[in-house]
C-alpha cells in the first residue's frame, strides 16, 4: 500500500485525530452550520468535538465496538456527519446509504455490509429499517435524530441521539474521556475508514472499502491543488453515500478545517445556497443544467427590457468572459462593457444562483454540455471539470486554474499515474486507490491489478496538451454497421443542452443507423405550453403533442448539423427519434440514484419501441408499468409516434468519413 | 454551548392548562337544533368530543356536517340546545371569541390571504395570542419585538413540523392546492388550539397528498395531544384516522361510535347506499 504521509512527524492519520487537532487549532472557528427553524445555527470545532465525543461514548455504551459496521441513513444533517467521526473514533466503520432508496434496495446493501448499528435521520428511515429487520440478522441497535412521531415506539433497541449523547456526557463527567482519546490515538492510517456502495450502473452495488490513508492523502492533495483552507465554506447537499460528498464535505473539511453548511431540507437547497454563498462548490452537471434551465425559463417570462439586457450582455460574456477569466488580452472597451454587464446582469445572476463568493467550482460525474459549461465560465465563475471515481477516493484528473477546456477533464491529479490501454480504456494508480470491494474478491481482482492499477471502465485519450478526454463508457462505445464510430453519450449530451430536453437515450451499436429516445423537460416545455396556449392534461399528453414533436424535430436537426461538422461523428447522425410517453425515473429503475441513465435496462424495458425505431413504423402502442412513490404499481399506455430525420452530408471538407 | 431546540416542545406553551385529563369530555353538544327560516339544517343532535381524540363527523351531502362545525365554532347560533366547552355552558358567542377560547378551524374551500407569504399567513394564526396592543406593535420595539420573536419561533416550529420550509416566503396564491391546505392547517395550529376543527381537509387531493395530510393529522394529535374534530368524505381516511365517528343524515344523528361500530350500523349503511328517505 502506498503510504505517503509526508506532513510532519505527528501529522494526524485519521479523521478522529484531525477532529481533536482542529478542536485545538481552530477551536473557535465555525466547523458546521445548519439551518433549523429558519435560522442558521453554528458549531465551532471545539463544540463539534464535544458533541461527537458525547455521541461516540454513548454509542460505545450501548455496545458499539471496533470493527462493527454502522449504517448512516438520511439527508445532510450535522448529526449524521458527526456519526462518521463518532463511529470512526471507536474503530467501527460507517456505511452511508442512499436515503431515498426503497426498502429492498437498502436490504441488499445493509445485509451485504452486515451492519450492526444504524443511525437514521427520522421516522421515515426508522420505519424503513424496522420493516426489514427480520432480514438483517446482524442489526442490533437503531439510533435516530428527529424524534417526531417516534415517541410511542418500542425503545428497547431504538435510541434518540439526544439520549445517546446524554449518556455519553454522563460518562465523560463520571470517568473522563481518557479511554476514548486513547482509542482515537490507536486508529491507524491503513484502517478501513468508510465503506461506500457504488450506485450500481451495472449489477448489484459493490461496497468500496477506503482506508484513512486513501482519504486523508487524497483530501490533502485536493486541498493543496485548489488552495482550500480553513477560510472556505461548502454546502453539504449531495447524498452522504456518494464519494464526492464524503470527500468534499467530510474528508477535505476535516483536513483543511473549513466549514460545512447543512441546508434546512432537500427542497430548500437553492435558497440556502443563496444565503451561504459557498466558496467551494461541487455539483454534478445536472445541477448546473437545472439552474440554467430555470434561469432561461424565467428570462422567457421576464419583461422586454430585462430580456433584451440579458441577451445583450450574455452575448458579450460569451465573447469575452472566458478570455478575461483565463487572463488573456482583452481590449479596454470590451473590459468596460463586461464590467457594466457584471453590474447589471452577471452579478445579480450569480447572486441569484448563490455563486457570488464561489472561488472554485467543480462539476463531475458525467460529461457536461460544453454550452452549459461555457455559460457559467463566461459569467466569470471558476468552474472546472474533474474526473473521479469512488475507487480512487474521487481524484483521477482535474483541470488546473487557467487551463480549462469544455471538452477535457484535465491533467492527472497530484500523485496520480494514468495510462491508456490498447482498448482505449483509462487506467490509473494513486494513493487514493481503494483497498478492495467488501466480500467480493472476484470483483476486486477484475478491477484492480496486482500492482495497484485500476480499470476505470471509461474510454478516453490524452490530447496534445496532456489533458484527458473521456468519450464514453468503454463498453458503451460501439460501431454502426457501416463502421462509423458510435458514442451514445456524446450524442445524448448534445441533445440535453436544449432546455426542453430533459433526458436522451441513443441507440445504434451494431445497427444500421442511430436512433434516440427523448424525454421532454416538464418545467421548460410546460412553460412554453402556457405561453403558447397549448393545453394538456398530463405529461404524457404534452409529450405526444404535435407542436412539441415539431420542436424536438428542430432540436434533433440542429444536433445533426453539429454532428455533420465533425468528421469522427458524422456517421452517427440521428436518423429516427421518438418522444417517450413517461419521464425516466429512478423509482422504475430507469435511472440510477445519482440520476444516470441505465441504458441496458431501458433497452430491455422498451424493447418494442426500439424495434419500432428500426422496422420503419411511424407509431407504436406500448404498455408500461410504473412504480409510484409509495411502492404501488400502475400501468400507463400510449401510442408513441416516431419521426424520420434527414441525415446531412459531412461539412468542412471531409466527405469520405461516412458513406 | 449550542442549545439545540427540541422539536417535540409543546405547541401549547402560551395557553393555560384547562385541567381536563385526556379522555375526559372537552366539548359537549346537547339537543342542538338549527334552522334557516323553514329549512331545518340540524335536528336535535347530541354528542361529545373527548380530550385527545380524533372525532369524525360524516354523512352524505347536505347532512348538516358543516353547519354542525359552524355551530361549534360560534358562527351559527342554534335555536335550541346547549353547548358545553371545557365544562362551561356557552352563551351566545362570536367566532373570534371561540378562537380566543381555543377553537381553531380550517375551511372546506381554502380561506388564506392569497397575496401574503406562507410565513405571514401562519403568523396571523397567532393574533389571538398577542399580549401587547396595537400601539406597541406599531412601535415594534422592546416588549413587542420580544413577543414577535416568540411568535415567530412558534411559527417556525410549525413550518418545520409541516415540512413547508421551502415555501416559507412564497405567496400562497402561487402554491398548489395541496400545499395551500397544509398552510391552512399550519395557521390553525398556530393558534395553539385546544380543539381543532377540520372541514374536509382532504377534499380535492390526490392519493399521495391525502396520505401526507393523514400523517400530519395523526402527528398533530399524537405529538401535541390536540383534540381534533374533522369532517371528511373519504371513508377510508375517516375509518383509519378517527377514534370515534358520528354520522349525520338529513340533519339527524343516525350513528355514533368507533369506526367498526359505525361501519356495521344498518342505518349508516342505508344512508350511504341510498335507501329512499321516509318523511318523518
Amino acid at each position: 500500500m502506498p503510504s505517503t504521509v509526508q506532513a510532519g512527524a505527528n501529522a494526524p492519520e485519521t479523521f478522529p485525530q484531525y477532529l481533536l487537532l482542529n478542536a485545538e487549532r481552530h477551536a473557535s472557528r465555525t466547523a458546521m452550520r445548519h439551518k433549523d427553524n429558519g435560522i442558521w445555527k453554528s458549531w465551532t470545532w471545539a463544540e463539534m468535538a464535544d458533541e461527537i465525543r458525547a455521541f461516540s461514548m454513548g454509542l460505545a455504551a450501548i455496545g458499539l465496538k471496533k470493527g462493527d459496521k454502522v449504517a448512516i441513513v438520511g439527508h445532510n444533517r450535522p448529526r449524521l456527519y458527526w456519526a462518521f467521526a463518532a463511529v470512526q473514533a471507536l474503530g467501527a466503520v460507517p456505511v452511508p446509504v442512499y436515503a431515498d432508496s426503497v426498502a429492498e434496495e437498502m436490504t441488499y446493501v445493509l445485509d451485504h455490509a452486515g451492519v450492526h448499528f444504524a443511525v437514521c435521520q427520522d421516522q421515515e428511515q426508522v420505519d424503513k429499517l424496522l420493516s426489514i429487520t427480520d432480514k438483517l440478522k446482524d442489526l442490533h441497535q437503531i439510533v435516530y435524530d428527529e424524534t417526531r412521531g417516534l415517541r410511542d415506539y418500542d425503545h428497547t433497541n431504538l435510541h434518540s441521539i439526544d439520549a445517546i449523547e446524554q449518556a455519553g456526557r454522563d460518562l465523560v463527567a463520571e470517568k473522563g474521556d481518557a479511554d476514548w482519546k486513547k482509542g482515537i490515538a490507536d486508529t491507524r492510517g491503513d484502517d478501513i475508514a468508510v465503506m461506500l456502495y457504488t450506485s450500481g450502473t451495472t449489477g448489484k452495488p459493490k461496497g468500496v472499502m477506503l482506508s484513512f490513508d486513501n482519504l486523508v492523502i487524497s483530501a490533502r492533495n485536493g486541498n493543496t491543488f485548489d488552495n482550500l483552507t480553513k477560510d472556505d465554506t461548502v454546502l453539504a447537499y449531495l447524498p452522504l453515500a456518494w464519494v464526492g460528498d464524503h470527500v468534499f464535505t467530510y474528508a477535505q473539511a476535516y483536513v483543511a478545517g473549513y466549514s460545512v453548511c447543512c441546508p434546512e431540507s432537500p427542497e430548500t437547497v437553492d435558497s440556502d445556497r443563496r444565503e451561504i454563498a459557498p466558496s467551494y462548490f461541487f455539483a454534478p452537471p445536472r445541477v448546473f443544467e437545472n439552474l440554467l434551465t430555470a434561469v432561461l425559463v424565467r428570462m422567457e417570462d421576464a419583461g422586454k427590457t430585462k430580456k433584451r439586457m440579458f441577451d445583450y450582455f450574455m452575448a458579450h460574456a460569451r465573447r469575452v468572459g472566458e478570455p478575461i477569466l483565463n487572463g488573456e488580452t482583452v481590449s479596454f472597451a470590451d473590459r468596460f462593457k463586461y464590467w457594466l454587464g457584471e453590474l447589471l446582469v452577471y452579478g445579480p445572476l450569480k447572486n441569484r444562483m448563490g455563486f457570488t463568493r464561489m472561488r472554485v467550482g467543480y462539476t463531475a460525474g458525467e460529461a457536461i454540455g460544453p454550452e452549459i459549461f461555457r455559460f457559467y465560465r463566461s459569467l466569470g465563475l471558476n468552474l472546472k471539470q474533474l474526473y473521479g471515481q469512488t475507487e480512487a477516493s474521487v481524484y483521477i484528473t482535474a483541470q488546473p486554474d487557467g487551463e480549462i477546456r469544455a471538452d477535457t477533464v484535465g491533467r492527472p491529479s497530484p500523485d496520480v499515474e494514468i495510462r491508456i490501454e490498447e482498448s482505449g480504456e483509462v487506467m490509473y494508480r494513486s494513493p487514493g486507490v481503494f483497498v478492495g470491494y467488501y466480500r467480493n474478491d472476484e470483483a476486486t481482482r477484475e478491477t484492480k491489478t496486482n500492482d495497484n492499477w485500476v480499470h476505470t471502465g471509461d474510454a478516453g485519450f490524452f490530447d496534445h496538451e496532456g489533458h484527458l478526454k473521456i468519450i464514453d463508457r468503454a463498453k458503451d462505445v460501439g460501431k454502426l454497421n457501416d463502421g462509423s464510430l458510435f458514442a451514445p453519450k456524446y450524442i445524448e449530451n448534445k441533445l440535453k443542452f436544449f432546455p426542453n430536453v430533459k433526458e436522451a437515450v441513443a441507440f445504434g451499436d451494431g445497427r444500421d443507423f442511430c436512433a434516440v429516445f427523448l424525454n421532454i423537460d416538464l418545467t421548460s416545455v410546460g412553460s412554453w405550453a402556457e405561453r403558447n396556449n397549448v393545453s394538456y392534461a398530463s405529461y404524457q399528453e404534452l409529450a405526444q403533442h404535435a407542436q412539441v414533436y415539431a420542436m424536438m424535430e428542430e432540436h434533433v436537426r440542429q444536433v445533426n448539423e453539429d454532428l455533420a461538422s465533425e468528421e469522427m461523428m458524422a456517421g452517427s447522425q440521428i436518423a429516427r427519434f421518438l418522444v417517450l410517453h413517461k419521464e425516466l425515473d429512478a423509482d422504475d429503475g430507469e435511472l440510477t440514484r445519482t440520476q444516470k441513465v441505465r441504458r441496458s435496462f431501458i433497452a430491455e424495458r422498451y424493447a418494442p419501441l426500439i424495434d419500432a425505431l428500426y422496422d420503419g413504423s411511424t407509431e407504436k402502442y406500448v404498455d408500461t408499468e410504473v412504480t409510484f412513490e409509495d411502492g404501488r404499481k400502475g400501468k400507463i399506455s400510449a401510442t408513441v409516434q416516431i419521426r424520420d430525420m434527414e441525415r446531412l452530408p459531412v461539412t468542412g471538407g471531409h466527405k469520405e468519413a461516412a458513406e | 454551548m449550542n442549545v439545540h431546540m427540541r422539536e417535540d416542545m409543546s405547541l401549547h406553551s402560551m395557553r393555560a392548562d384547562d385541567g381536563i385529563a385526556k379522555g375526559e369530555e372537552l366539548l359537549k353538544v346537547d339537543n342542538i337544533s338549527l334552522s334557516f327560516g323553514g329549512v331545518k339544517a340540524i335536528t336535535d343532535i347530541s354528542f361529545d368530543i373527548r380530550k385527545g381524540e380524533i372525532r369524525a363527523i360524516i354523512g352524505p351531502n347536505g347532512a348538516g356536517k358543516t353547519s354542525m362545525l359552524n355551530v361549534i365554532n360560534g358562527f351559527y347560533y342554534p335555536q335550541e340546545g346547549t353547548i358545553t366547552f371545557r365544562g362551561k355552558r356557552r352563551r351566545r358567542v362570536r367566532p373570534h371569541e371561540t378562537a380566543r377560547e381555543g377553537i381553531a378551524r380550517t375551511f372546506q374551500n381554502i380561506a388564506l390571504f392569497k397575496g401574503m407569504s406562507t410565513l405571514d399567513n401562519i403568523m396571523t394564526g397567532r393574533i389571538t395570542l398577542q399580549k401587547r396592543n396595537m400601539f406597541w406593535h406599531g412601535l415594534w420595539t422592546g416588549p413587542a419585538e420580544r413577543e414577535e420573536i416568540e411568535h415567530r419561533e412558534a411559527v417556525e416550529r410549525i413550518i418545520d413540523f409541516l415540512e413547508i420550509e421551502h415555501i416559507r416566503k412564497t405567496p400562497v396564491g402561487r402554491l398548489p392546492y395541496g400545499l395551500q391546505k397544509r398552510v391552512e392547517l399550519g395557521r390553525a395550529l398556530a393558534a395553539e388550539p385546544a380543539l381543532l376543527l377540520l372541514d374536509e381537509p382532504m377534499a380535492g387531493m390526490n392519493l399521495e397528498e391525502k396520505e401526507d395530510m393523514s400523517r400530519f393529522i395523526l402527528d398533530v394529535n399524537q405529538q401535541y395531544g390536540t383534540t381534533i374534530a374533522l369532517i371528511e368524505h373519504d371513508m377510508g381516511v375517516v375509518m383509519d384516522l378517527s377514534d370515534r365517528v358520528v354520522v349525520l343524515d338529513y340533519g339527524k344523528k343516525i350513528g355514533d361510535g368507533t369506526p367498526d361500530e359505525v361501519r356495521n350500523n344498518q342505518d349508516v349503511i342505508d344512508a350511504y347506499l341510498g335507501v329512499p328517505h321516509e318523511e318523518a
